[in-house]
Order: C-alpha cells, then structure tokens, then sequence
C-alpha cells in the first residue's frame, strides 16, 4: 500500500506504508546510526518526532525483547528507506512492522531518505506528516504550517509515580524525564539503589529519601518546557550530588543560568566525536538532541565547560564549580552507540563517594 | 599532539610484487602515505621493487628506489639516504617483515633509525601465534582454545576441558588431508586416529572449531593520544572458514543488533590499544550466530587489503591518515578530506550497502583446486555501492567481468538437486551462484542454511532476487516491473535476454519512460555534513546529487579488477591519463570499480563514478555528464571490448578509433592491414572444424600455436606438435572456452620474442624503447623475463623492429599508446605476433626505465597535441647504455594448489619486479631477487629434462658443475650428464621403491636450490611426474624453471658471483 510522507515545505514523497496508520504531525529528524533502530525507536527522547534513519537497510535483525529503552515507544512515525520484511537474528521475535502495529506507530519506507536528509541538513528540521495517497495535500500541509511544536512531551512520558528499584548501593534518586532503560542499567549495575521519581517531583521529596545523588535524565523536547524541574534543580544541586545526561545537562545550565538554544538540525547519531577538554582525548559518542547549551553564556555562571564537540564545537558536558555537579549532553549509556563513555557512570559513583566522607 | 619535528627524512617501504594476498591495495595505500608524509612536510625515501605502481613514479617520493625488498638492499639505501625512521606498517606483509628483519640485523640501531606506526612489539605481539594468544589472555579477549597432540588420549583430554565442535589439523599433511570437525568423542577419536597416522610427524593440532561462525571485521585506528575509532565494519557472507579475502563481504554488517556491534567494537578498539599502534588495524571476529559468544580470529597490525575496501566502502582514506598518525599527529587534529569540515576522529556514517566480490583466476586455471579456504586464492575483487542489498550485490555480480550479468550461471541451471547440493557442500568460488540456483529450483532455504551457515537474512535476499525474476519472466516488456527490476540492480543485457529484447533497446525503452539512476555521494557521513567530494554511485532514487558542470570534460574508463593479464599495470596508465587531462584543463571522470586502485582514490579526479564497467552502466554516466568523448585505451582489455557498443550508443571514442581497433583485433582485417603494410607474421589460418584446423597445421608445418579467436590474454592458447595434439586440444580446450568461435592455427617459430610500445599521433609515432625477453616465444610475454636495452639481437634486427611499429603506428591509424609483439628467427627474420591498440602491461616499466613519460604523452596525443608539438622527435628514444633493466614475473603459484607452474603461452604471472644495474647480470640478479628468488653462492640444482632439450641442459649442468653446485638429476637425465663427464646425485622417480631419496624427497628437505624441469613435448607419460615435481617446488617455495632460457639466465648470474673452477688440463680444449 502506498502512502505519503509530507513536509511543511509542501514537499511530499511517495513510499510504502508499513506499521499502523496513527498519522501525527511531528517534527522530522534524522538519524545516522547503522544500527541500533529498536533503542532509538524505543528511546521516549523522540516523543513528538518522526525518526527517520540514513542508513538504508532497517529491520535486519527484527525487534527482540531486551533492547528496548522504554516500556511505551512514543515516537510518532518512522521513516526507511529499506524495511527488510524476512528478519535474521537469534534473539528477533518479531518483525518491525509487527512491532510498529502493535505499538501504533505508523512507517513509511521507500523513499529517498537522504534526500530529505540533505533538506533538513540545509533548512533545519521541519513538521511533517505522514498521510494516505488520497489526502488533499494543500490541507496537509496548511495543517503543518499551523501545527505548533509540542510543548508537553515530559509530562507524556515521565513516570506519573515514585518506584524503586532497589539494590544495595548508592542510594540514588533518578528524575525521570523521559529515562532511556539504559541508564537504569548502568545505574544498576553499579549496585545503585534507586528511587525513581516524576519529572516534578519537589527537591523536598527528593531530598526526603536521603540519597548519596541525583541523576537527571534524558527526556524529549525544549528544556525550556520544563520549568518546574529546573526550580528543582537550583534546589537540589547546593545539596546533593548531581549528575545530568543529555535534557538533565541542559536543564542543569538552564538552572545555573546558562541559556539553551535550538540547533539547526540537532546531533542524532553513534558516531559524534566529543573532547574531553580535561584529558584533551576524544570520545565517540551516541547523541540525540536538538537543543544545546550556550557557551557564551557560560561565562555568567558557575559552571565550566568539559566536553565539547569536536565538530561544530557546541557545549557537550559542564561542571559545577562550588558543588559536586556534573552533566553531558550526549549519551554515556551508548545504548544505542559506542560505550567509550561509560565511566561517567563510574566518575558519579565516585562522586558520591567523596561527598559522602566530606 | 603535534607532528614530530624530531625526525625529518623518512623510509617507506613498499610491498613488492603482487601477489596473492598482497595486490593493488599497497600501491594505494604506500602512494598515499607517501604523499600525505610529504604534504606534512618529510622528505620521504622509498624502496619498493615493483615498478608497476603509481607509487614507484618519481612524483611521489623525494627518491625513490626500485631494489629489491631484502635485507641487504634495503640496508644500502639505508646505508646512502641515512633516514631517521622508517616506516613499514604500510608495505603488507613484506614491509612489516622487512622491518623486522632489519631490526635484527641491527642496522636500525646501529643508524638511530626510529620505527614508526606499528612497533616492533606490537608486530610480534600480532604475528605470534602464542604472543598473540597470550596478549589475548591479559585483556580477557577470547581466542580458540587449541593444543597440539601427539595421541587420541590428549584429544580427548582436551576435548573434555573445551567442549566440542573442534577441528582436527594434522600437522605437516599436504592441504590439510586426515583432518576435520568432531562434534563429539567418538567422531574425534575416529578423526584424531586418521590424523595421526597421515601425519609424517604423528602430530595434530586440536582447535576449537567456530566454522560457521558469522565473520565480521572491524576497520580501526588509533593515534598516539591513544585516541581509537572504528572506520567501518564489514560482515562476511560467507561464514567463517572461507578466507575473508575470497569471501563475499558487505558492509556495514547487516545482521548485528547494535549490542553485538558495540560488544565487537570494543573488543577490536581494546586490541588496538592493548598493541599501541599509531595508524590503521585490522580485527576479524567469529560470532556465534546463536548466542553472544566471540572469538578473535585474527589481527593485522597495518593496513590491509581490508583497510583498502574500507576506505573506498566509507570514502575514510585509512592510509592516508594512518601516515600522519605515524608522524605523531592526533586523529582529532587531522580534517576529514572528504568533508573538509569535520574531523578525522570520527566513525564514518554509510546510508548506501557496500558489496565486495572476489576476483579469481580459474578462468585462467581451469585444473586449480578451486575449493575455498583458509587460503586466499582471489587475485582481485570489486566492490559497488546501492542503497538496497540486491542492487549492490547485482552491481557487484556485473563488475566481476566473468561473462555473468546475473546471479545465473547456465551450466549450473542444469544441475540436479544433488548435484547442486554436492556443489554447494564443496564451497567453490561459484557456491553463491549454487546457492542462487538452488533457491531458484525452489528447494528449500532451511538445508543451505544449515549446510553453509549463510545467514537468512542474505539467503532472504537472494531469494527476493529470485521472485523478481519471475515477476520479470511473467511480464514481459512491462515499464512497471522494468521499474522495480532496475530498483533492484538487474542488469539491461539479462532483462533484454530473457525479454527477447536487444540491450541498445531496453536501454531506450528505460530512456523514453524516465527510468534513469540518480547518483548520489559517498560523503562518510550519511549527508549530515555538507561535503565536497565527487564521488559517486548509481542508485534509481529521486534526488541526484551530482551536479555537472559546464566544463569540457572526458571521461576514462578503468580495468575493473585485477586478473592475471589485466594488473596493476593498467591502473598505473589510467592514473596518469586522468592527471594529465586535469592538467590540460579538461574535468577528468573516472569509472571504475576496483577499490584496491589508486584509479579510485577520489583524489585523483574530477569525478569519480564507482561502478560497474558495463555498457549501461557507463552509459548513465555519459548521458549525465555529456563528455566530449570516452578513453578506453587506459582501461585494458576491459575498456577497450566497451568500445563497440558505446559507439553503437553514439559516443565518441577519443584517441585510436573503433574502426582501428578493430583492425588491430580482428583477424582477417589484421591481416590483410599487415599485408598491406608488407610486413609478416607467423602464418596461420582460421579453422572452425577439427579437419579443418588438421589441414591447415599439415599445411603450415607442425609445431603450430593454436588458440580460440577473441579469447583475450593468451588463454587456451597451446603449441601442439602432431595431429593427435591437436585433436585433443580440439576437443578439449576449445569446448571449454569458446563453443563455437574459430580457432587459429599458426605457425609457431622458435625464436626470440621482442615487446615495444608506442605512442601514435595520427601522424607520426614516437618509440621509448624495444624490450627484449629471455625466454624463447611460446612463452607468454607477460611471464618472460624482459630486458632493456636489448643485449642480444642486433642493430639491423632492432631497426627493422622500430621500422614496423612505426609503420604500424601509421597504417593503422593509431592515435595514443599502442603496443607490438615481435618475434624473431634464427635468420634474423622479424614478424609482428600481435598489435594491442592500448596501452599494455608494459607501460610503466618502459615509462620509468626510460623516463618517457609513455601515458601522457599519449594522453596529449589522444587530444589532438602532436607528438612534435609536445617538444619530442618523432621516432626511437635514444637508450641509456649505461644501464640494464630487467623486469622478471612474480607467481603466486604456492597458493593455487593443482595449477601446472609450467610455462607456456598461457599468462600464468600475477605481479613482476624491477632489477636494474650497470651490467645484466647484475640487474638478472636484482630482478630474481626481487621476484623471490634466493641466490646462494653455493647450493645444488635438479635437473629432470627430457631427451629433446639434454644437449642444451648439458651444457647448463655444466656451468652449475663449474662453479661449484651440486648436480642432482633423475635417472635418465643423470646418466646423460654422467656419460658426459659430471658428478651426479640420482634420485629417485617419484613412484620408484628404492628406498633412495625419490625426486620429491630432495625438494622437499631443501637438498637443492633450484630444479630444472622441462617437459617432453612428444611423451605424456612423464607428464604426472613433472608436474607433481612442478607443484612440490612452488609448495616448498624452491624456484623451478621450466624454460633452459630462464635456467641460463640464472647460470649466468651465478657465474658473475661466484668463481669458476677450471683445470689448466680443460682449458685447452
């Protein structure tokens, strides 16, 4: 079956209609990692998004159980250039249509993914809506024109209820924004007990359940948006020790009075190389945000820059200078992506550690 | 970090002759880091003995020295050029082992040479079976576990702490006979015992089998900051087992979620750091299909022939980069070349699928075991990019230039069920066509998997390919279904064929119905960055991306992978053809689709166009680009068969016409040109039937050449010397190659073979020089050992010689390179043999042992600057005396178990070498050594020759006697040499029972240094021996001549080492 992908440029592309037909207007973003597209399309940072992939051949290896970085998927569409209908890997139990049907998100494949890709490149990212072949595309596109971004997309997909996951470790308070399962994981792991709260949680409650540190996660959207956190946090990051990934980083600088900006077509890829301005090395690193830090800003505040991009030299990390407080903008959890980062999982644990004997 | 100030003048060392295993990719690689040392700034110093290569042209080294790749001659560069480092991680094999080599000698140390890139350690650490697995071991990284036994009991034992499936490898057997997989205790004992016992040393390795494992590679750098990346990874279709090098490979893996991928990036990111290499590394890995588990196979501490796909794969120039890592640079100090706005440190991004197909040779080696292993047989590959699997493996089917245009092979659309299955089970280079063919039959996807391993998701794909082209047989002539089949990579000529169509006509049918690929970009980065590279490949999608200037351009057609016959050698002139219309102002667009070649660095030309060498696909380019006209003379026989049909297509072919093509390449026309210029060739005639060829060759007069018409390359080209010979030829050899093409008989003369090559202007011609060979003709050209200036005919003879080619050059209207081979007898009569109306193989060693810059000159001459114009005298080019030069064939012969080593008309070389010096026997004696040969000053020869060639054998046994050799013979040969005065060791006949040493006995404990063997031309019956002598030489690498042309040659080096002894009683005589 034939179905429509359509820009608010007035551009439309005619492909194949594969998962469901739940058409939402989203903004359309790109991705360039190889693999990896049940994570991304698990991962809540692109509720609100169509998430189309630059790499060609998608569905290879099917959709198993234990990739997922969410229990919900909230991305609103997927776009592929080649969906592989027969997929082969041991762990696959289901094809990725099956999954996108079943999860009621809509897909489109066949088309010229990196012509659209050279458009957002050279535009920026755009609203987009997929439709069927016998849509009236002037409407469509009016619609487009006159869809606002999304402004809620934390409240959609943070936890509505404290839950622990317990363990016998650091006892960490983990706000979730939008959490990807993978810093649970590396959190786990490291034996941390963890409580994990709403987005607007108060720092008194936070700060209720005594943890040794706070970890803020990724989420979707304009950080902006989320201005009852960003109280929180001025609150949280004098007491505690604090450590951002991603919409936590962003969040932590608007609170230390940085300012955030929206990048032309944002970073979403396993291959951004990031410098660690304190050892001078480089990190490959998973990314997927369309908002950055300011570095001029900076400069009004107490946090310092740590990790840049060695790229278009955006902000990707900072550090409190008076208080054990540290964020990046990319994805240390990898999942999916290269894992070079890590040890800031470890550099956190580390980080309670010291505060703990001071 | 910044580039080291420390160290100024740098030695490079190149890979030698090409080989199997070691081909094109080290002339990419070498030329780049050569010119990426230079542009940083060091005064780079090079040593390399093949003289084939872009990276042995004057321009790309401060010096560059053409000697023979050994200690000793390395050391004299050393020893003159005094440089403060030396890099070998980018010559292959030879160079890392050249390193090595001459670290133990102690020069290094002696001289402060520094070793940059990969170190001494991390070589070992890599090369070392047990260093390797102990290394391994420090950073938890899984190897098979192995062991060797010498009884079951230890098996067992060993079996019982690893597990099964294991591998049993006997040890010393010839091509591992005895061994196999056990999967449980009474398989192995069985096995083990059978194993022990074929084994001469009752030894077997026990290894833990991970046959059928998924192989997937990892391309990876690392800089001295100790920064890592990973440029590209690749997953083999065929599982482990079948060496990567012969495997059909993709990339970027396709069925690894990303876990697997991250769990093999950092296992191969902890590897390269754990050895500390500054630059590029290659890791292989085994996957089990069905769990996470993982072993590393193997690592490469350089750059590789794998670094090479990956570069064209991902447009990441490994070499490049791996060179200025060398130097101290750090990764995120270098700019990506391609995008020049980001980083080196980067992973490149792919949003297209990379197919790369083995080349192999047994179109030229029909006997060769053609069975797939552990050893690498291929001698070239290609690769091609689409952005849907059965585009880029159909692309990539096409671009083999194996008469296929399709995953269809006829002969195997005949074969039964069990014949395919039995087929498929012997894992030949066709297997993938096998198992094609066997989806295609309809049978079931389940048995190939489980009898080769491929993953479903491939097999899927192929059988995706097998409903279209059912679709394609069920709607015939349909635009829509066109649509889709071009979507998916199906060639015009196999939809033509199977719609009844002819090829020009489904081109314009497609034309008028708008179904015309777009190109887009190879840009590492997936389009996310803006980039300014031109390199292109085909793809039916909506957007092209490359956008056409109004330039004058010219486009040059490349010679597609590399094959014996068709080498290197080509890529050089096509290089230096596209430079040289850059410098004259034209925008220079290469096609080709070798990623081993210099020809497809992207920063060679205007524009490059990665694809298939097929006349659709050259035909998209042009109706694109609308060039002025198309070079095919660069592009070897590849190019120049295109010629025809893209004239047919209205394209305008620049230099030497069609029409004077088809006078050099057709016989009849040949002739009656030859005639015309009254100049004479061997006679000869065309037969179609077998009486007819019987006719003709009793007219002529035995010994006769026979060979198929339009068969390219010298192939099932054969001397027979009665009528029985021939009819078996007939029967045999003909039906194999051509069904119905005629064949030509000619006579075959006995005499000297002489080469030149030339450059034509429409009006006058200009000649660099005439080569000469040492052996006899019948012997291909390509593997004879060639001299200049010629030492032997005289002046009259030479003149005469250059008189023909420049009437030829002349009559036959050439305009750019073309070449002639001569023949002359015994009365100093001179015939042409043959006119290639192209550039030949010999172009780059006639360019820089004469300095005639031969490509460009030809180049300017193709667009319309006269010879005299360009500054030169039209005629020969005078010769320097003051030097030799002798170029001598490299084999690969150790790697193709079952092929004859004999030489004769048939091209059997895979790669040549330079010597050159104030005398011929110097330069013989650099040529040998360069070409492998060892050449001590005391040693022993066998001699097994039969009774047509013992007086010329006797006086070559002589000489060796003379200066001091042993001389072992078999036993007729050894009583002639005896009744003529020699002292001589009998051996053995291969099946005698003696218990004497037999003749293979003495090659195989090294008792001799050399065999000469020539074989009867009237008796078959020592057929079998000769040939097992052949084959057990080349396996323990002892130089076996098989021409008394080439054992004279080396006598005469020998005696210019060595010391003659003489009686005062003999010399009277």
């Amino acid at each position: 079956m034939e179905r429509l992908l359509i820009l608010e440029d007035g551009s439309v592309y005619r492909g194949t209609a594969f998962g469901s037909d739940n058409f939402q207007i989203g903004e359309l973003v790109f991705n360039t990692s190889m693999t990896g597209y049940q994570e991304i399309l698990t991962d809540n940072s692109y509720c609100g998004q169509i998430v189309m992939m630059t790499y060609p051949l998608i569905g290879n290896y099917g959709i198993n159980r234990d990739d997922n970085e969410s229990m919900i998927p909230c991305v609103f569409g997927f776009v592929v250039k080649d969906y592989c209908e027969y997929p082969s890997n041991f762990r696959c139990s289901e094809t990725l249509d099956d999954f996108l049907k079943r999860e009621n998100i809509p897909g489109i494949y066949d088309i010229d993914t990196r012509e659209i890709t050279m458009k957002i490149r050279n535009v920026g990212t755009m609203k987009a809506v997929m439709a069927n072949v016998d849509a009236d595309v002037d409407v469509v596109v009016a619609g487009l024109k006159a869809a606002d971004f999304l402004h809620d997309q934390v409240a959609r997909v943070s936890t509505n209820k404290v839950f622990p996951i317990p363990n016998r470790g650091k006892k960490v308070v983990l706000m979730d924004f939008g959490a990807k399962l993978g810093i649970v994981r590396e959190l786990s792991k490291r034996g941390c007990d963890l409580v994990i709260v709403p987005y607007d949680t108060p720092a008194s409650t936070i700060l209720s359940y005594r943890p040794d540190g706070v970890m803020l996660s990724n989420g979707p959207g304009d950080p902006t948006d989320v201005k009852v956190a960003i109280e929180t946090i001025k609150e949280l990051i004098p007491q505690t020790v604090v450590f951002g990934i991603c919409l936590g980083h962003q969040l932590i600088s608007l609170a230390c009075g940085a300012k955030t900006y929206k990048l032309k077509f944002g970073h979403r890829g396993a291959n951004h190389p990031v410098v660690n301005l304190s050892t001078g090395k480089v990190e490959i690193t998973s990314q997927n945000h369309g908002f950055a830090v300011d570095i001029d800003s900076l400069k009004d505040t107490r946090l310092e820059m740590t990790h840049q991009a060695l790229n278009d030299k955006s902000c990707e990390g900072v550090r409190h200078k008076d208080y054990p407080c540290f964020a990046v903008q990319y994805h240390p959890e990898a999942s999916a992506g290269p894992e070079d980062s890590r040890y800031l999982f470890d550099q956190f644990i580390e980080l309670m550690e010291e505060n703990k004997n001071a | 970090m910044p580039k080291r100030t420390d160290i100024k003048k740098i030695l490079v060392i190149g890979s030698g002759p090409i080989i199997i295993g070691q081909a094109a990719e080290f002339d990419y690689a070498g030329s780049q880091a050569c010119q990426s040392l230079r542009e940083e700034g060091y005064e780079v110093i090079l040593i390399n003995s093949n003289p084939a290569t872009i990276m042995t042209d004057t321009a790309i080294a401060d010096r560059v020295y053409i000697e023979p790749l050994t200690v000793d001659f390395a050391k004299r560069v050393i020893y003159k050029e005094r440089p403060d480092a030396i890099l070998g991680s980018l010559g292959g094999q030879t160079g890392l082992n050249l390193v090595v080599e001459l670290h133990e000698d102690g020069i290094l140390d002696e001289f402060g040479v520094e070793i940059l890139g990969t170190d001494l350690h991390a070589i070992n650490r890599a090369e070392d079976r047990e260093l390797f697995r102990s290394l391994m071991q420090e950073i938890n990284e899984p190897v098979p576990e192995s062991m060797i036994v010498h009884t079951v009991e230890e098996a067992v034992e060993f079996a019982k702490r690893e597990g099964y499936p294991l591998v049993v490898r006997p040890a010393y057997t010839l091509g591992g006979t005895g061994g196999g997989f056990a999967d449980d205790e009474a398989e192995l004992r069985e096995i083990c015992d059978s194993g022990l016992k074929a084994s001469p040393v009752h030894q077997c390795l026990i290894e833990q089998s991970i046959a059928g494992y998924k192989e997937i590679e990892y391309e990876v750098m690392r800089d001295a900051k100790d920064n890592a990346i990973v440029v590209c990874n690749m997953e083999n279709i065929d599982p482990v087992g079948v060496h990567t090098g012969d495997s059909t490979v993709v990339a970027p893996v396709q069925t690894l979620t990303d876990r697997e991928n991250q769990m093999l990036r950092n296992a191969s990111l902890k590897i390269i750091r754990a050895l500390k290499i500054c630059g590029g590394c290659n890791v292989q890995l085994a996957l089990n299909p069905d769990s996470f588990k993982y072993y590393v196979i193997e690592v490469n501490p350089r750059v590789s022939r794998s670094s090479a796909l990956a570069s064209k794969a991902t447009g990441y120039p490994i070499a490049k980069i791996s060179a200025k890592l060398a130097v101290g640079l750090g990764l995120d100090e270098i700019i990506n070349p391609i995008t020049k706005t980001s980083y080196a440190c980067f992973e490149p991004a792919l949003d297209y699928i990379v197919t790369k197909f083995a080349r192999f040779p047994f179109d030229k080696f029909p006997n060769a075991d053609r069975h797939l292993g552990t050893q690498m047989k291929a001698t070239g590959e290609i690769m091609s990019i689409g952005r849907n699997f059965e585009e880029s493996f159909l692309k990539a089917v096409r671009s083999l230039e194996m008469k296929v245009d399709h995953i269809y092979k006829k002969e195997l659309a005949g074969f039964t069920k069990e014949e395919l299955l039995e087929k498929i089970k012997k894992c030949d280079d066709e297997r993938i066509f096998a198992v094609t063919q066997w989806l295609r039959d309809g049978y079931d996807m389940e048995t190939i998997h489980n009898v080769t391993k491929m993953d479903d998701f491939f097999l899927c794909h192929l059988s995706r390919i097998i409903s279209l082209e059912k679709l394609m047989m069920e709607n015939p002539k349909d635009v829509e279904v066109l649509r889709k089949l071009k979507k998916y990579g199906f060639a015009d000529s196999y939809i033509a064929r199977n719609w009844d169509m002819k090829e020009f006509d489904l081109y314009n049918l497609r034309k008028e119905n708008g179904i015309m690929p777009v190109y887009k970009m190879v840009d590492t980065c997936a389009g996310e960055f803006k980039s300014a590279t031109p390199y292109f490949y085909s793809s039916y999608e909506h957007k092209n991306e490359s956008e056409v200037t109004d330039r004058k351009k010219i486009v040059v057609l490349g010679s597609g992978p590399i094959r014996i016959g068709q080498g290197v050698e080509f890529d050089y002139a096509t290089v230096h053809c596209v430079q040289t219309l850059r410098e004259e102002g034209y925008e220079a667009i290469v096609i080709n689709n070798n990623p081993e070649t210099v020809s497809t660095d992207f920063s060679i030309s205007d524009k490059l166009y990665f694809e298939p060498l097929t006349t659709e696909d050259v035909m998209h380019v042009i109706d694109l680009e609308k060039p002025l006209g198309v070079i095919v003379q660069f592009g070897g026989q590849t190019a120049i068969n295109l010629a025809d049909s893209l004239v047919e297509h209205g394209v305008k072919i620049l230099g030497t016409s069609l029409h004077s093509i088809d006078l050099a390449e057709d016989r009849h026309e040949f002739e009656a040109m030859l005639h015309k210029l009254n100049i004479p060739q061997p006679q000869g005639e065309t037969a179609v039937t077998v009486e007819e060829s019987l006719v003709i060759a009793n007219k002529i007069g035995y010994p006769v050449l026979v060979r198929p018409s339009y068969v390219l390359g010298g192939r099932a080209m054969e001397i027979v010397h009665n009528d029985d010979e021939l009819r078996v030829y007939m029967a045999t050899a003909v039906k194999e190659i051509s069904h119905d093409a005629p064949i030509l008989v000619d006579k075959y003369i006995v005499g000297k073979e002489l080469e030149i090559d030339a450059i034509a202007d429409g009006k006058n011609v200009y000649i660099p020089g005439v080569m000469e060979h040492i052996e006899r003709a019948g012997i291909h050209s390509g593997d004879s050992i060639s001299v200049y200036p010629t030492q032997i005919i005289n002046e009259k003879v030479k003149e005469t010689i250059i008189d023909y080619g420049t009437r030829i050059g002349k009559g036959f209207e050439f305009v750019g390179l073309y070449n002639i081979q001569f023949i002359v007898d015994k009365e100093n009569n001179v015939y042409v043999l043959e006119v290639n109306p192209r550039s030949s193989r010999t172009v780059p060693f006639l360019s820089k042992i004469t300095g005639v810059a031969m490509s460009q000159i030809a180049t300017k001459c193709v667009l319309g600057e006269s010879i005299e114009d360009q500054g030169l005298t039209p005629g020969y080019h005078p010769e320097d005396k003051e030097r030799v030069f002798v170029k001598a064939p490299v084999f690969s012969f150790a790697k193709l178990r079952s092929v004859d080593t004999v030489l004769g008309p048939e091209m059997k070389s895979t790669g040549e070498a330079l010597g050159s010096d104030v005398n011929l026997e110097k330069a013989l004696y650099k040529a040998l050594v360069a070409s492998g040969i060892n050449i001590p000053l005391h040693g022993s020869v066998l001699l097994t020759i039969d009774d047509d060639n013992k007086q010329d054998a006797l006086e070559i046994a002589k000489r060796f006697y003379n200066i001091g050799y042993g001389i072992y013979a078999t036993k007729g040969t050894a009583k002639f040499l005896e009744d003529n005065g020699l002292f001589v060791h009998v051996a053995a006949k291969v099946n005698e029972d003696n218990g004497n040493e037999t003749v293979l006995d003495i090659i195989r404990h090294g008792h001799v240094n050399f065999v000469i063997n020539t074989m009867s031309n009237k008796d078959n019956s020592t057929s079998m021996d000769g040939f097992l002598i052949r084959r057990v030489s080349a396996e323990n690498n002892i130089s076996c001549m098989t021409s008394l042309d080439t054992a004279h040659a080396l006598i005469k080096v020998l005696e210019s080492l060595s010391f003659s002894m003489i009686s005062m009683n003999e010399m009277g005589k």
